[in-house]
């Protein structure tokens, strides 16, 4: 893909994350946070082919990785445990 | 060859419904009834990226669409899987155990984890441009990809070390003050700009010392920026450091020219910034002004022109009959109450008021807490049903046919200054009309004490204000007591 193809993309996705994030219910917001945190540790993609390649790059790829994955697995942890808290009036 | 080089057509797609994923799990946000399966659709993204990436490390040979992985990289295999499993354990474990009142320092450290890995992931592809399919026909990193590694270490660097000064103020690690160093705009800025010269240099000098000093000064601006803003700022700093994790992630999504990356990072970006200016507006204050630190230093001068004024004290009896003869209350619940752990014991009041068929409603200012919708996470953590609770311009209309306006651990967002007094710190931030209540219950710890902006409250003083001063357990506590007999 050269440039103008993936910066299209980039800039459509802004236009729909506008339009997403403003429908979020503001009770929300706070597992907003969290859910977009975890899912901001995309960036384990980056950490995985680091850590596949030699030297000390494998190493700092492995150390994003670790990183990564405290966010990822506690990101949607957390944000699971807020959501089941969301109840509606019991009748 | 520019070109990402090999990876199958399918893992393209794969990482574009990745990203499609993602965006579901936004969508699903827009109520608390679909969040539950949208927090799957994220999960289920985040597996498919990674499953995709974890098949494809390992050369395809020409015609086929899988790996043909040898020993070593199946060696390679079992240390990433082991890295996963320390973090996953981790992550989980920290899950499990926070308190919802620490959230907000909680996303802090996690956005803090999210610029470190930025930064390593951006040294690591610097270091191993090959493994990145970053090089140029010449050789040395494609132009192009210089600037999107040198922007996304600069921007997970600010992430970090603004994330980490951030969660000592939440965490109460560090004073909540703002600290002020003098001609820090013209230092801030002065860094900034060196920071993005540093990164045009380096499309012309591949040299190591080019990106290190880019980290390092990133490192720098990023504590520079938030150790001179103040504690009452930090729910737009919290929501402002999530855009810029967002931003980190596209910026390597640029380089891995990866489609769920760029997505996701528009997406983070995009949510960050809204709620930073959703805060901004619920406190009238310019994201700027905001950015520029200060608020909150100067507070104490405008304490000195208090004058006595009279205002009446009312006991948890006097409250009780009044919330049990009331056919409407509206309970506004600040961070105070969390702090004096007051939530359980509210709802259980509210509870018996509506076995007594008072309507009980909760009315959420958006900057009660400490980080956008804290409030309401806590609330719902004290079993309140989310249909109970209400954001400020759905129910402030509602107000003159309260009988009992309940405000309990809030003062800046109930005090009428802010829409009439043009001289008030907090003039200009919508609040609630309490003052059309019939009855108005101020529950503080003693007349002393004022709000964060440090501005006294006429509200305190109205012909129909009941002060209610003890610790906020425990008065709630005692109003219990007398509603049960």
């Amino acid at each position: 893909m050269d440039f103008i193809a993936i910066l299209s993309i980039f800039v459509l996705a802004c236009f729909v994350g506008y339009y997403v994030v403003w429908s979020v219910t503001p009770a929300l917001h706070t597992p907003l946070m969290a859910v977009t945190n975890a899912i901001s540790s995309v960036i384990v993609v980056g950490a995985l082919v680091a850590a596949a390649s030699a030297g000390v790059s494998s190493w700092l790829g492995l150390a994003a990785l670790c990183l990564a994955s405290v966010n990822i697995f506690g990101g949607f942890a957390v944000t699971a445990r807020m959501l089941a808290m969301y109840k509606r009036k019991d009748r | 060859m520019m070109e990402h080089a090999a990876l199958p057509d399918w893992a393209l797609l794969a990482y574009l419904a990745s990203g499609i994923l993602f965006i579901l799990a936004l969508r699903g946000l827009s109520s608390p009834a679909t969040s539950r399966s949208g927090n799957r659709y994220g999960i289920a993204g985040m597996a498919i990226a990674m499953l995709t990436t974890m098949v494809t490390l390992a050369p395809i040979p020409p015609g086929h669409w899988w790996p043909r992985p040898d020993g070593d990289d199946l060696a390679t295999l079992a240390r990433i899987v082991l890295a996963i499993g320390i973090g996953a354990v981790v992550g989980l474990v920290i899950a499990r155990r926070i308190a919802m009142t620490a959230m907000p320092q909680l996303v802090a450290a996690f956005h803090s984890l999210v610029g470190l890995a930025a930064v390593l992931v951006g040294w690591a592809a610097y270091l191993s441009p090959e493994s990145f399919h970053i090089l140029g026909p010449d050789g040395f990193i494609a132009p192009v990809s210089r600037i999107e590694l040198g922007l996304g270490i600069a921007i997970g660097a600010i992430t970090f070390s603004g994330s980490v000064i951030a969660f000592a103020k939440l965490n109460g690690n560090m004073g909540g003050a703002p600290i002020l160093l003098p001609g820090r705009h013209v230092i801030n800025l002065g860094v900034l700009v060196l920071i993005l010269a540093l990164v045009a240099w380096f499309t012309q000098d591949q040299g190591m010392w080019v990106i290190a000093a880019v980290t390092v000064l990133a490192f720098l601006i990023g504590f520079l920026l938030i150790i001179p803003i103040g504690g009452a700022d930090m729910p737009v700093v919290v929501s402002m450091l999530n855009s810029y994790s967002g931003w980190a992630a596209a910026a390597m999504g640029f380089t891995l020219h990866n489609t769920a990356m760029i997505i996701t990072g528009a997406l983070v970006g995009s949510s960050g910034a809204i709620l930073s200016y959703i805060m901004c507006r619920a406190m009238n204050r310019s994201f700027l002004s905001v950015i520029a630190g200060g608020f909150g230093a100067e507070t104490s001068a405008v304490a000195g022109e208090k004058v006595d004024r009279p205002w009446k004290r009312g006991s948890a009896e006097d409250a009780a009959f009044l919330l049990g003869e009331a056919e409407q209350v509206i309970i506004i619940p600040g961070y105070g109450m969390a702090v004096a752990q007051a939530q359980h014991v509210v709802r259980e009041m509210a509870d018996l008021l509506k076995a007594k068929g008072v309507r009980v409603r909760y009315a959420i200012h958006p900057v009660a807490g400490r980080m956008p919708g804290h409030m309401n996470v806590l609330l719902a953590e004290a079993n309140v049903p989310y249909d109970e609770v209400f954001e400020l311009e759905d129910i402030n209309a509602d107000f003159a046919q309260a009988d009992v306006a309940f405000v309990i651990g809030a003062n800046d967002v109930v005090n009428p200054a802010a829409k009439t007094d043009k001289g008030s710190p907090i003039y200009g931030m919508p609040v609630f009309d309490v003052d059309k209540a019939r009855t108005i219950m101020f529950i503080k710890r003693s007349m002393g004490g004022v709000g964060y902006a440090g501005v006294d409250n006429d509200v305190f003083y109205m012909d129909q204000t009941m002060m209610l001063l003890a610790d906020a357990k425990k008065i709630v506590e005692d109003i219990v007591k007398a509603l049960q007999h």
